[in-house]
């Protein structure tokens, strides 16, 4: 699904992520784990170019994300992201916050198609073989009223279908948090990344939020995330990859490496978080 | 002081004096407030353009084209601007300017070139105001938006700006008093204000004290009244952020 070859990430001459190979499969859960400053959380935002990466590539959806020249707009949406800090649109409803994105995209797009439909037409006024135009079966209405439909299907899915009209400013953290994940599920994506999405929460609402990433988990959500939940990690995790100083220092099953772990930096570091 | 009040009314009433004033009054309302609306126009596009991320070469020229438009208009006054404009840009280009004429209305080409003018120079003033704006807005929305897949201009247009917009309200309510007190420059290229129509009801009676006095009340009405409808808009807007 993503192959990551040889990503290179610095800040001016702060050399950040120092060549990182690896391939995230489709279905696969992955877990990126790692001391504070070991670039974990800019590996995530490289993949998909929140940070632009300075060397390597990132094969998905058979383009090189990594290229200036891809269009990282289209990729994005199949690629949703949760970040710490919820990143929800204080200016919208919560139902606004889930629908911009779709109606606007696909409105777009339906725009794009009656452009080109017109053309063709007047073209084909002056063709002998008249070229087929496209089929349009949507309207903007009906983009829109699907979508608020899919929108209020994901509130109720999280039980928080009475919340479609009120403002992210009013909602506690763990109630924002779900709330980004489904809004990043309004775009169905193939992947998502969560970069850190407990880690600015109280530590009653951490518990579900975390039930909502495993049950996308046990679903088959191909997921790539950072974070400091290591119980979370082990139990949802099918690889654990652990980073330090910007490279990949060790990769593995949970099994291996919280029971086993080879790498003495590794072994430092989860006798710190596991005491 | 009895006998100035007298022929302030004369000239006032009898003489018709008040049509001039009224012309003035619409004058000075037309062009603070077309001059605002272009000037948040043109603002707007100028802020956009300056916070831009400037990896490419069209983003970076922009930005100082931007620039050096902010820094001319920042850097001279207003009745030098309208003097260039009027006498030394409209001749050159051999331009010129339509007078609109609705029933006895007349707007001519003077109030037109004014119009203009403030619009360009609040342009530069708004597009300082807004980029403080768009860069008080965290940078958390703009990555929330892209995550999304939606573009730079979009995120910008239906997320950014209007948080950036709420932000600064007061700041750009002061802007609008501003162009308000500043229309009293207009006179200058021949166009008909506040302050020409009092002034030259003190300039054929050669009795200033009142007219200017008026004058000076309306200014003073003219801007509280602008200042409250502020004020009711901001707490309107405020009630987004609150909510049931």
């Amino acid at each position: 699904m993503i192959e990551i070859i040889d990503l290179k990430k610095s800040f001016g001459d702060n050399v950040v992520l120092n060549g990182i190979t690896t391939t995230v499969k489709d279905g696969e859960k992955v877990v990126v784990i790692g001391p504070s400053g070991s670039g974990k959380s800019t590996f995530l935002r490289c993949l998909n170019c929140m940070e632009d990466p300075t060397g390597g590539s990132i094969i998905f959806g058979g383009e090189d994300l990594a290229d200036m020249k891809t269009d990282i707009n289209r990729h994005r949406e199949k690629m949703g992201m949760v970040f710490q800090q919820f990143n929800l649109f204080n200016n919208m409803t919560v139902l606004e916050n889930i629908m911009l994105a779709p109606v606007h995209l696909r409105t777009m797009r339906l725009k794009k198609a009656k452009r080109k439909n017109f053309r063709r037409k007047i073209a084909n006024l002056f063709r002998k073989e008249k070229k087929a135009l496209i089929e349009i079966t949507e309207t903007k209405a009906s983009i829109k009223a699907e979508a608020e439909q899919n929108a209020r299907r994901l509130l109720t899915r999280i039980g928080l279908e009475e919340k479609a009209d009120v403002y992210p400013s009013t909602l506690s953290g763990g109630q924002k948090q779900r709330i980004a994940i489904i809004r990043s599920l309004a775009m169905n994506p193939q992947v998502i990344l969560f970069d850190e999405p407990t880690s600015a929460l109280d530590p009653e609402m951490v518990g579900e939020v975390l039930d909502l990433i495993r049950e996308l988990a046990n679903e088959g959500m191909t997921m790539v995330i950072v974070t400091h939940e290591m119980g979370f990690a082990r139990e949802v995790a099918d690889r654990v990859i652990f980073m330090s100083d910007g490279v990949i220092t060790e990769e593995g099953t949970p099994a291996e490496i919280f029971d086993n772990p080879q790498n003495p930096r590794t072994k430092q570091f989860l006798r710190a978080v596991l005491h | 002081m009895q006998r100035k009040i007298e022929t302030f009314i004369e000239v006032f009433i009898d003489e018709g004096g008040y049509r001039d004033v009224l012309t003035g009054l619409r004058n000075t309302l037309l062009i603070a407030v077309l001059g605002l609306l272009i000037g948040i126009v043109i603002g707007t596009m100028i802020a956009a353009v300056r916070v831009m991320p400037k990896y490419k070469r069209l983003p970076r020229i922009l930005d100082s084209v931007g620039r050096f438009y902010v820094s001319f208009f920042r850097g001279t006054p207003m009745v030098v601007q309208l003097l260039l404009f009027w006498y030394v840009l409209l001749p050159l280009l051999g331009v010129n300017l339509p007078s609109l004429a609705i029933g006895s209305f007349v707007i001519g080409p003077e109030v037109w070139a004014s119009v203009i003018v403030f619009g360009l120079n609040s342009g530069a003033y708004i597009s300082e105001i807004m980029r403080g704006g768009i860069q008080s807005v965290d940078y958390g929305q703009t990555e929330g938006g892209r995550s999304v897949g939606l573009s730079y201009g979009t995120t910008m247009m239906k997320i950014v700006i209007p948080q950036a917009v709420k932000n600064i309200l007061p700041t750009m309510g002061n802007e609008f008093i501003t162009l308000i007190k500043e229309t009293s420059v207009v006179s200058f290229i021949g166009a008909t204000d506040l302050y020409k129509a009092f002034n030259d009801m003190g300039s054929n009676t050669y009795e200033f004290m009142v007219p200017y006095l008026a004058m000076g009340i309306i200014y003073i009405l003219l801007v509280s009244i602008i200042a409250l409808g502020i004020k009711l808009l901001e707490r309107r807007l405020a009630r987004s952020d609150r909510n049931h």
